[in-house]
């Protein structure tokens, strides 16, 4: 046998798509260590999401209008149902509820910051409300969720808006847990344990299940602030028909739905990975429910999970939603994952862009930590500035887009103006696959006029 | 004293009213016919007294604030729930999550309390004359618990720094709950708390034990994960 011949003995090594580089890796770690991988972040892997739509713009049965010149309105009006001071955003993006404890002080005063100058709303979360982000945020939602860590009937009617969260995208179903590392004084003294403890936040409301409690307690609610406050309810996407369904037959004004793609400050990745629903699934189940009820637009949604541009903006508005929320990529604005940090990036084990490790408080940008020095790299003047800069141009490609399919509101997006690239994408979103009349699983099939 | 008749009078008018009292309130008022509706006399913030006379449903004097309310009956789910200050008393027994996740103040229920009693508290001190159910103090974070009855099952599950004294049976203790020594300074504390509750003179402290945390599941490790 030839010397050349011989690279043809053996086949050359083939490494398994079942068992993959990452799988192999979680093994070895698993076997190493005896514990879940837990980090914060929502799901990384590859799932059918709004890159997998496109718009089709305006043609000539369809007018578009002049972009910088014809009025595309972007104001969106939360809580009229019930609330007696419905709450108006300028733009139709929100940030999503984020604690205090997860992240530090100064980002939540840049969030406040960012927001209110482009004349949107901030939401608290598992901690409590500071002072810095009341002060620095003109509409503020206030979360109430089952740890009840640093509730109190002052915030509560300090609030602009009052959310009660079910579940979160990230992990339906699930609770929380802050690590000792990021329970400083002042974090613990918000939530009454103790210093420097794994802190667990519960899975479940404690005084309250099912929804026939839950439309009593927004009743409560709704009674210790003399009716005026918008009370959105939070879920993660997992039944989100049915969840929409039983959160407005329980009073709620919005509905907050966060696909699985919406971050989280720490949990398991098998959980990340693994529950619920990718956002761009959970989007029309949502809008139905809140059709056949027959209060689409009365009650609005707000869907989060995985938002990223002005595209994605006008796809979920497109597909029904009245808003959306925003939270990893608002980090990532903030300077989270700045490949300027990449050698202390490099030095937690990590590289810029894939550091998720929130929940150890090392963050070297300043944001997901409560480590003082760490925390007071961030400037909250700046970052906050960075963000105005962002949720601006989130707001100009949504309007772009909108004026290209010829709407002079935003909310004139609608599911005829978007086609699937993929027939998973397709069937989720509800929309015929690109080049063709059909949707998957609806009456009909590929038609002659695509 | 003003009265409020609940049978003809909506809820929401005598919540609203009794938001908006001067600060330094002291007066009494009076609910008639309460049946059962949820949320009265909730959020009220000024020392103001609110006799309640008959059952009331979920939640009544939620985040309680100064107030003291007073109900002639029975109470619904939740009562006193997240309370800041002041002091709630239920005449007849209470249903589940009576005093969740309060914050400060004195719950007194002179007969029963349901199951999870206490859940998630946040230094509210609760004194409950009769018994209460199963998962009571779940998750408790501060405060006092005290049972003159018995306790179900998994009392103090999960527990952080809340005191619990029982004078009857537990039927059960809850993941990281123990006994612990009746001190003297724990004893001061029933003393002080069955005089707030009418029965100081009643009852010997040293007839109550006492439960806290044994604190070692304060820090997930994978050698407790037999306790979960």
């Amino acid at each position: 046998m030839s010397a050349g011949q011989d690279r043809w003995i053996h086949t050359p090594p083939r490494k398994s798509a079942t068992f993959d580089d990452h799988a192999i890796a979680e093994i070895r770690r698993a076997a190493a260590t005896g514990i879940y991988d837990i980090r914060g972040a929502g799901a990384k892997r590859r799932l059918p999401h709004f890159d997998d739509l496109l718009f089709l713009g305006a043609s000539i049965s369809r007018y578009p209008l002049e972009g910088y010149r014809e009025k595309c309105v972007t104001e969106v009006t939360i809580g009229a149902r019930h609330a007696k001071k419905p709450i108006t955003l300028k733009i139709p993006i929100t940030i999503a509820g984020m604690s205090f404890g997860s992240l530090s002080a100064q980002a939540k005063e840049a969030l406040g910051r960012g927001a209110s100058a482009v004349g949107t709303s901030t939401t608290t979360g598992d901690g409590g409300m500071t002072a810095e982000e009341r002060e620095s945020s003109k509409t503020l939602v206030y979360q109430v969720l089952p740890s009840r860590y640093g509730m109190n009937p002052d915030d509560l009617r300090k609030a602009d808006a009052i959310e009660v969260v079910v579940g979160q995208g990230a992990k339906p179903g699930g609770g929380g847990m802050l690590l000792g590392q990021k329970i400083s004084a002042r974090v613990a003294a918000m939530r009454v344990l103790p210093e420097g403890i794994d802190q667990r936040s519960a899975c479940r409301h404690p005084d309250w299940t099912g929804p026939y409690e839950l439309e009593i307690k927004i009743h409560e609610l709704r009674e210790i602030t003399d009716w005026e406050k918008p009370i959105y309810v939070k879920v993660g996407a997992s039944r989100p028909y049915y969840d929409t369904a039983l959160a407005v037959k329980a009073g709620a004004d919005a509905i907050v739905l966060d696909g699985m793609q919406g971050g989280t400050a720490a949990t398991q990745d098998v959980f990340i990975e693994h529950v619920g629903l990718p956002t761009l699934a959970a989007i029309r189940p949502a809008v139905q429910a809140l059709q056949d009820l027959g209060l689409h637009r009365e009650v609005q949604l707000i869907v989060s999970g995985g938002v990223r541009n002005g595209a994605d903006v006008a796809k979920c508005l497109a597909l029904g939603a009245d808003a959306v929320s925003i939270g990893t990529a608002a980090l990532i604005a903030l300077g989270d994952n700045d490949p300027a940090l990449e050698e202390e990036y490099r030095a937690l084990g990590t590289t810029a862009g894939a550091y998720d490790d929130w929940h150890e408080g090392r963050d070297p940008a300043g944001i997901t930590t409560q480590d003082p020095a760490l925390a007071a790299r961030l400037d909250p003047v700046i970052a906050g500035r960075k963000l105005a800069n962002y949720l601006s141009v989130l707001t100009l490609e949504t309007q772009t887009i909108a004026r290209a399919c010829g709407k002079s509101h935003i909310h004139n997006l609608e599911p005829e103006d978007l086609v699937a690239l993929t027939v998973e994408a397709a069937a989720m979103a509800r929309v015929p696959l690109a080049g063709t009349e059909w949707i998957p699983g609806e009456a009909g099939g590929a038609g002659p006029h695509a | 004293m003003p009265t409020i008749d609940l049978a003809t009078t909506p809820l929401r008018e005598l919540n609203a009213a009794l938001h908006r009292r001067a600060p330094d309130g002291g007066e009494v008022w009076r609910v008639l016919n309460p049946r059962g509706q949820h949320a009265v006399a909730a959020g009220i913030d000024t020392p103001v007294t609110v006799e309640v006379d008959g059952h009331v449903g979920y939640y009544c004097a939620g985040m309680n604030k100064q107030a003291t309310v007073v109900v002639n009956g029975n109470a619904g789910p939740g009562v006193a729930e997240n309370m800041m200050s002041g002091e709630v008393r239920v005449r007849g027994d209470a249903s589940q999550a009576a005093g969740a996740t309060g914050c400060g103040g004195l719950l007194v229920i002179d007969g029963n309390a349901s199951a999870r009693c206490g859940i998630s508290m946040k230094g509210i001190e609760i004194v409950v004359k009769g018994s209460v159910g199963h998962l009571s103090a779940f998750m408790a974070q501060a405060g006092n618990l005290v049972v003159l009855g018995d306790a179900g099952e998994a009392l103090g599950d999960s527990l952080y720094e809340a005191e619990l004294y029982v004078r009857g049976e537990v039927k059960s203790l809850g993941a990281d709950c123990i006994e612990k020594a009746l001190g003297s300074e724990h004893k001061a504390v029933l003393v002080r708390l069955l005089n707030a509750a009418g029965v100081g003179n009643e009852i010997d402290v040293n007839s109550f034990r006492r439960y806290g945390s044994a604190r070692k599941l304060y820090h997930f490790h994978m050698d407790n994960i037999g306790h979960y």
